[in-house]
């Protein structure tokens, strides 16, 4: 900073300045953009800790480039216009190099512009509803090619269910993702009259009519099975309705897709052994990897902490990053962009993770039982499965193809031959 | 007429030149014209705490003026908001659509078109319908008067239900967050047609608009904010410096004796809160597209309190104040969960301001109604040495409400 | 690799042969290794026939290890054993045929087979047959229940013969049920199905239910004339009005009777195909943004025979004129199906009534819950007229205290009783302090104190959030409270209702005794009416004010203790109930504990009454409550019960 500067910044002491242009390339700037306050602060807060122990891991394996990678946190409250606003500060006052965070899909929607205004790079960790494809976002959570399609065969396969009731919480991610999965079931045979839909508010404590109406559909002779979408809070007195009310998962089994160890903790499961949950990542999957991940996570924050999918997804997505990057040699958006394609790097649950041009991963899906202990004992593993940004069960998306290596086009219609548009929808 | 006006109220003058001060300022140190001191975000929240002001100042006529303390206002923000956003929102994506079509082998019908505009903003909520409410969303002219008309219905028809059956006091207090309450519910459903809690993103984009640089088009809006706040407040200043704001104040200390004077109490409520409510919306048309996302969160019943709080701590019963009060506290509050503020080692513990902000606001405002309830705008009267009677607290007028010693003297 | 793999193979093969020679179990499952290693419900079904087949009496022993997750396979010769954990690491085998302990061995040499819950049903499906004359009354159980949740043919008859031996009444009368239902199902003999069937009317029981749906289900078919007399016919269907045009017509298409449809989209697409020198059908290109320009383009392809041709509305009324639809039984028997005609009739009927008991039950709780919330705000609110927004955050510590006090005392029971007292002592003491700290100097100013004590709520929210984290912490009930009194498979409510009903009524018995019975109710009552008459009397204002907000804070923390036991404790309970509680109190009628009753009750059956005629959208329940609640006001803006007095006197 130049004299001219730092005198300047006393004088506004809100104001946020910008950096010299001339920063030098070290430190390597990588910036955090989850929410530290709020109603997602549990969640995102762990993703943060995350990130900053990766860094700390690299920067003792000698860091990127020869430079020291530094991490730069801000605070965007929960709140999500501060998305924007913080992604704006991120990629204009700090000149990040890149950026992970975001949770929830609005807050990406809120952040969208931005990054693909100022040229910015975004790793996503967190499962979503997919039907989005931006150049400067790469999606590391699971598509719901990923989860949801995966859990619902396992349904219709593995314990033969034919009557779905597809609890959500009434937000973005639930709505498309069931309206996915009522697009497929169909596909595969069952009749509208067989799937049962309902939305709740965030943080709904009052289950016992919703809990009575999925019995109730059971009247009719055919398995039932709960696809949730239920978010956070709500899971608690969802789950305690469905223990008082002693429906085993036996008898109706739920498949959550929000639920993971960190919610379980919340919980006394033991009325709960059975019901399962589907993700790319378990903490009591057994490999190396895994082993060491959460023995470090553990060390630096404690033996009570759990480790989740989200968590796994900043693991591979920043390693991958530091890969790319390293074979660019520069931290260029663009170069390390073209770089990330095909990267792989070993995934946590034993297999390998693979970037694919649509910026999605192909990871393995895992579907586990809850266990007494709070964690998940995995019943089912697939193969790697590609991340589809574009459905293929919605008429509308099942046109749509993501490529952005060779056909340089997030949404490109296969029926007309061309490029839709090249910025994202948000 | 306009001589006498400003005569009569020094503080508009100061006011309107600090504005234009700042307004002149901050333009010549930000990336889009001027050095570059301020970056493009930081004038993107100067411009929204401008608009903060505005609808600040219209919550300081309903409660600071007629004693009505509304904890819906920022419904009526966030409806602004709405209104805009939709048509930003549709002619975006027309161009987007009409770009992508015009590739095809045979031109598109006018409701192939449609459909895939709809297609392209409720895909992400499942749909592809445009739902009735958005019929005008094609047109900016029409949707601008929404911005305006929209708000000011909805409290037309709340305050007339509420005015006429004599609800007052806390009860309306109640029943005014119970209106927030249920619209917030209502606009994150996603039925309700505005894109639940996604809400509508992206509006910092301008349609038509795509290759001027962000840095511009946040001075375009932070003059766009300040001119809105300037004329909002000399229009608010003349309402409350005539017979009308004499009329209001007398509400506000003895509702039953302004009736008995024969002036239509009800009247004058409703008048005011529609007009406050348009005001309010005007806010929120300019906020959004600053923020660049509405979502129905921004509506919760929350919100409307920190309004209060802000008008509250600014200095009630008078505009400066609640100007003062909103960029204060939001600007303060940002800074502080920003992450900026330093942490504060105590030994064995660190407070770190992102968490215990809230904690402090919230003390800092039981402080400030217990002990100095004309708020900041209360140090102007310290340097003008006008010092009232120390009341412990007691009310001036024999009614609840608000500390009303400066009025007297006027 | 591959040579790796098969050399493996062989090994195994012949290891397996040679094992066949005296462990015959453990041969039936080296056969079906590959299946039970690869645990799928589609192909699973051989190795468990293969198993129960085998005749074996191992067999039940292999299957109730395997369905229980204890057997495992030993990874270096891919024997299957059945496990014992000794500590976290070793396991302990035995062999199946034998018994015989084979030894211990750490667990990165074994693998343990995990059937996920389907094939573990089909497991217990298989083991019926063993288990339904198992000594232990608890394997008899389990058969019952497999039996029910996939009944099938041919447990009939060892269900029949193990009925007579059963020497427990309770699952004497369970095999007797799942008898009559696998009769009405599966039966030979008519006469005995359709007794059964009288004999299951206005049953409420899923089962029940579920074997008389299925026997009655239909299929919708297509016939030219009319239906064969072989066909069970449920109803003829008259299109346009018990079945859909377009849902008819799609049936004649799918059975490829009549031609498709062609859709807007269809027409532009064979369009797109057949564009020539920028013309289609003579229509040149740039015109078909207009419909009837894209019709004629098409008509003119369909005329060249480039294109299919739309059928009109005439020539559809046509074909389906030509067919009849009708609704066909899956059951041939016609007899049956009227039984269970009627026998549904009148179980519909039951589970109509039932299911009015169930939400008015429903409404109940939730009333109850609300009351409970809005019973200490009532008080400060109602009779001292004073508006705390930090109620809900009272709410909050006193379900925080549960939480605390249960990490302290492990018992749960104990841990609650406790809890509530403790709740109460401590709302009280911050009621108290609040009153004296900020409340005392607002009276006569009561929208400053609505935000003065906003400012108390927000900072109480945010310091439980650093003091407890965002995260939701478990408020576990004690054992007797788990569970639900269910009265049949329609009506239940589960036990912690039950509590927080009983509290609830508890406290309105309390509040009613403080206010009727004691000094301070009586004091408090001369203060609400008027405050400087009563001071004149020698009450001292004050202290009654100051006493009467804790105990409103009081009964706050004890409902929060009931609120987090059925839901959750986190930083933001309290705001979830403070517009509802506010609302109850409003509609109630401010100072009267009855109306805070009737509020309670009103907006309790509402939500429930809202939310059974949309049962897909809970949240527009909770909208058009709040809209109803606005409305509500305007007509009896004192509430249900108004009073007079200094509440009443704004």
């Amino acid at each position: 900073m130049n004299l001219l500067n730092s005198t300047l910044a006393g004088a506004f002491a809100l104001a946020a300045l910008t950096a010299p242009a001339a920063a030098a390339d070290c430190p390597i700037k990588v910036g955090v953009l989850h929410s530290l306050s709020g109603t997602m602060a549990i969640s995102e807060t762990t993703l943060k800790d995350t990130m900053l122990m990766l860094i700390e891991q690299q920067n003792a394996k000698g860091g990127l480039l020869g430079c020291e990678l530094e991490a730069v946190v801000v605070d965007p409250a929960s709140d999500w216009p501060l998305f924007a606003e913080k992604g704006r500060e991120l990629l204009s006052v700090h000149n990040v190099d890149v950026i992970f965070g975001n949770w929830t899909s609005v807050s990406r929607k809120s952040v969208l512009p931005v990054l693909e205004e100022l040229n910015g790079l975004l790793f996503y960790p967190v499962q979503y509803e997919g039907e989005e494809s931006s150049k400067n976002v790469f999606y590391t959570g699971a598509a719901p090619n990923q989860q949801a399609i995966p859990a619902t065969d396992y349904f219709l396969e593995e314990l033969g269910v034919e009557k779905f009731a597809l609890l959500g919480t009434d937000y973005v991610y639930p709505r498309t993702t069931n309206n996915i999965l009522e697009s497929y079931l169909k596909q595969k045979g069952i009749a509208a009259e067989d799937i049962f839909v309902n939305y709740t508010p965030f943080g709904h404590s009052d289950w016992s009519k919703i809990v009575a109406d999925v019995v109730a559909l059971g009247a009719d002779g055919k398995k039932v099975g709960v696809i949730s979408t239920i978010n956070g809070d709500a899971n608690i007195g969802f789950y305690k309705e469905l223990a008082a009310a002693g429906i085993s998962a036996d008898d109706i089994p739920v498949v959550a897709f929000s639920v993971g160890e960190e919610e379980l903790s919340g919980l006394d499961t033991a009325n709960l052994v059975g019901h399962l949950a589907a993700w790319n990542y378990f903490q009591s999957a057994e490999a190396e990897a895994n082993t060491s991940f959460i023995d470090a996570w553990k060390a630096k924050m404690g033996a009570e902490r759990v480790t989740n999918d989200p968590m796994e997804a900043h693991y591979i997505g920043f390693n991958m990053w530091v890969n790319a990057a390293t074979a660019a040699k520069t931290t260029d958006v663009d170069a390390v962009r073209s770089a990330m394609y095909g990267q792989e790097f070993p995934n946590l649950t034993g297999g390998t993770a693979v970037m694919l041009p649509n910026h999605h991963l192909a990871k393995p899906v895992l579907i586990g039982e809850i266990q007494e202990d709070g964690q998940f004992d995995i019943v089912s593993q697939t193969k790697e499965v590609p991340g589809d940004a574009w459905t293929d069960f919605l008429p509308a998306s099942a046109v749509l193809k993501s490529d952005w290596k060779d056909l340089e086009c997030g949404m490109y219609n296969t029926e007309t031959k061309s490029c839709v548009q090249l910025l994202s929808n948000y | 007429m306009q001589n006498s006006f400003l005569t009569r109220n020094p503080s508009t003058l100061i006011f309107l030149a600090v504005l234009a001060l700042f307004t002149i300022a901050v333009t010549l140190l930000s990336e889009g014209l001027g050095m570059g001191f301020i970056s493009t975000s930081f004038v993107k929240t100067l411009g929204k705490t401008l608009c903060l002001g505005l609808v600040a100042i219209s919550m300081d006529l309903v409660w600071g003026y007629a004693g009505i303390l509304s904890l819906g206002h920022f419904a009526f923000f966030g409806l602004g908001g709405y209104m805009i956003g939709m048509w930003l929102m549709y002619e975006r994506t027309r161009d987007v659509v009409v770009n992508s079509l015009a590739d095809a082998p045979i031109p598109a019908t006018a409701q192939e078109l449609n459909d895939a505009i709809a297609t392209q903003i409720f895909g992400v909520v499942g749909s592809a319908e445009f739902p009735l409410i958005w019929a005008f969303a094609d047109s900016l002219a029409l949707q601008l008067l929404m911005v305006v008309l929209v708000p000011g219905l909805l409290a037309f028809v709340f305050g007339w239900l509420a005015f006429r059956s004599r609800v007052a006091g806390v009860y309306l207090s109640i029943l005014t967050q119970a209106m927030t309450l249920a619209l917030s519910l209502y606009l994150f459903q996603n039925d309700s047609g505005l894109r639940g809690n996604n809400g509508l993103s992206g509006l910092q984009n301008l349609p038509g608009l795509g290759d001027v640089p962000q840095a511009l088009v946040s001075l375009w809006f932070l003059w766009g904010s300040a001119l809105a706040l300037g004329l909002g407040y000399v229009l608010a200043a003349w309402v409350v410096s005539g017979k009308f704001g004499s009329v209001l104040r007398g509400i506000r200390d003895d509702e039953a004796r302004v009736r008995f004077l024969g002036y239509s109490v009800e009247t004058y409520k409703l008048v005011l809160f529609t007009g406050t409510a348009c005001m309010a919306g005007i806010a929120g048309a300019l906020y959004y597209p600053q923020a660049g996302i509405i979502n129905p969160a921004e509506i919760a019943p929350i919100a409307s309190i920190y309004l209060a709080v802000w008008v509250a701590i600014g200095g009630r019963g008078r505009l400066y104040g609640a100007v003062i009060g909103a960029g204060f506290v939001s600007l303060l509050s940002s800074w502080f969960t920003g992450g900026r503020a330093p942490n504060i080692p105590l030994g064995s513990y660190t407070i770190q301001w992102v968490d215990w902000w809230l904690v402090v606001l919230g003390l800092s405002f039981v402080l400030v109604t217990l002990f100095a309830p004309k708020g900041i705008g209360g140090l102007f009267d310290l340097i003008g040495n006008q010092s009232s009677p120390n009341r412990h607290g007691a009310d001036l007028g024999p009614d609840a409400g608000a500390l009303r010693e400066r009025e007297a003297q006027e | 690799m591959i040579r790796l793999l098969l050399t493996g193979f062989f090994v195994l093969l012949s290891c397996s042969i040679a094992i066949a020679q005296n462990t015959p179990m453990q041969a039936v499952l080296q056969d079906h290794s590959d299946l039970i290693v690869k645990s799928s419900r589609k192909t699973i079904a051989p190795a468990i026939a293969g198993i129960t087949e085998s005749g074996l009496p191992q067999a039940q022993d292999v299957l109730q290890s395997w369905q229980g997750k204890s057997m495992w396979q030993r990874k270096s010769d891919g024997l299957f054993f059945r496990a014992e954990k000794l500590d976290s690491k070793t396991y302990q085998l035995h062999d199946f045929d034998s018994g015989d302990t084979v030894g211990t061995f750490p667990k990165s040499e074994l693998k343990q087979i995990k059937p996920n819950s389907g094939i573990r049903a089909l497991i217990g499906a298989s083991l019926v047959k063993f288990q339904l004359n198992d000594p232990d009354p608890e394997r008899r159980r389990a058969a019952l229940i497999s039996i029910q949740r996939n009944p099938s043919a041919a447990v009939l008859e060892p269900l029949r013969a193990s009925i007579s031996s059963e020497a427990d009444a309770g699952l004497k009368a369970m095999k007797f049920r799942a008898e009559q239902l696998l009769t009405i199902s599966y039966g030979t003999n008519q006469a005995a199905r359709i007794r059964a069937i009288e004999h299951m009317a206005g049953d409420l029981g899923v089962d029940a239910r579920a074997t008389l749906s299925r026997l009655l289900e239909t299929r919708t078919d297509v016939f030219a004339n009319a239906p064969p007399d072989t066909a069970n016919v449920a109803r003829v269907l008259r299109v346009g009005e018990t079945i859909t045009t377009a849902a008819a017509y799609q049936l004649l298409v799918d059975r490829a009777l009549a031609p498709p449809l062609i859709s807007s989209n269809d027409i532009r697409l064979s369009l797109t195909q057949h564009v020539a020198d920028d013309k289609v059908g003579g229509v040149s290109v740039e015109t078909l943004a207009q419909p009837e320009q894209r019709q004629r383009a098409y008509s003119a392809l369909v005329d060249e025979g480039l294109a299919a041709p739309a059928p009109t509305q005439a020539e559809m009324g046509a074909s389906l004129s030509q067919f009849v639809f009708a609704e066909l039984y899956g059951e041939p028997s016609k007899q049956v199906t009227q039984a269970a005609e009627k026998a549904m009739q009148s179980t519909e009927l039951n589970v109509g009534v039932n299911q009015a008991v169930d939400l008015a039950l429903d409404g109940v709780s939730l009333a109850s819950i609300y009351f409970l919330a809005a019973i200490g705000l009532a008080i400060t609110f109602g009779v001292m007229g004073v508006i705390n927004m930090a109620h809900g955050e009272f709410i909050m510590m006193g379900a925080y205290t549960g939480y605390v006090v249960q990490q302290v005392i492990p018992n749960h029971t104990v841990s609650i009783i406790v809890a509530i007292p403790l709740a109460f002592a401590i709302t009280f003491a911050a009621g108290v302090a609040m009153e004296r700290l900020v409340i005392r100097w607002l009276y006569n100013r009561p929208l400053e104190t609505l935000l003065a004590t906003f400012g108390v709520s927000i900072a109480l929210q945010q310091l439980a959030k650093n003091i407890f984290g965002t995260q939701a912490r478990p408020l576990t009930a004690p054992a007797w409270l788990d569970g639900a009194w269910v009265l049949n498979d329609v009506v239940s409510i589960s036990y912690i209702r039950i509590a927080i009903f009983v509290l609830a009524i508890g406290f309105l018995a309390l509040f009613l005794f403080i206010m009727r019975r004691t000094r301070l109710g009586l004091e408090t009552r001369a203060v609400t009416q008027n405050p400087s008459m009563a001071a004149s009397m020698g009450i001292n204002p004050n202290r009654v004010n100051m006493l009467t907000f804790g105990l409103g804070s009081g009964i706050a923390g004890v409902a929060g203790v009931a609120i987090g036991l059925f839901a959750k404790v986190t930083s933001e309970l309290g705001s979830d109930y403070i517009v509802q509680s506010f609302m109850t109190v409003v509609v109630g009628g401010v100072g009267n504990i009855w109306g805070t009753l009737f509020g309670a009750a009103m907006i309790g059956f509402m939500q429930k009454g809202i939310e059974w005629l949309n049962p897909s959208n809970t949240l527009a329940a909770q909208t058009f409550m709040i809209v109803f609640i606005i409305i509500f006001i305007q007509f009896r803006p004192r509430g249900i019960i108004a009073l007079k007095g200094r509440a009443a006197g704004d």
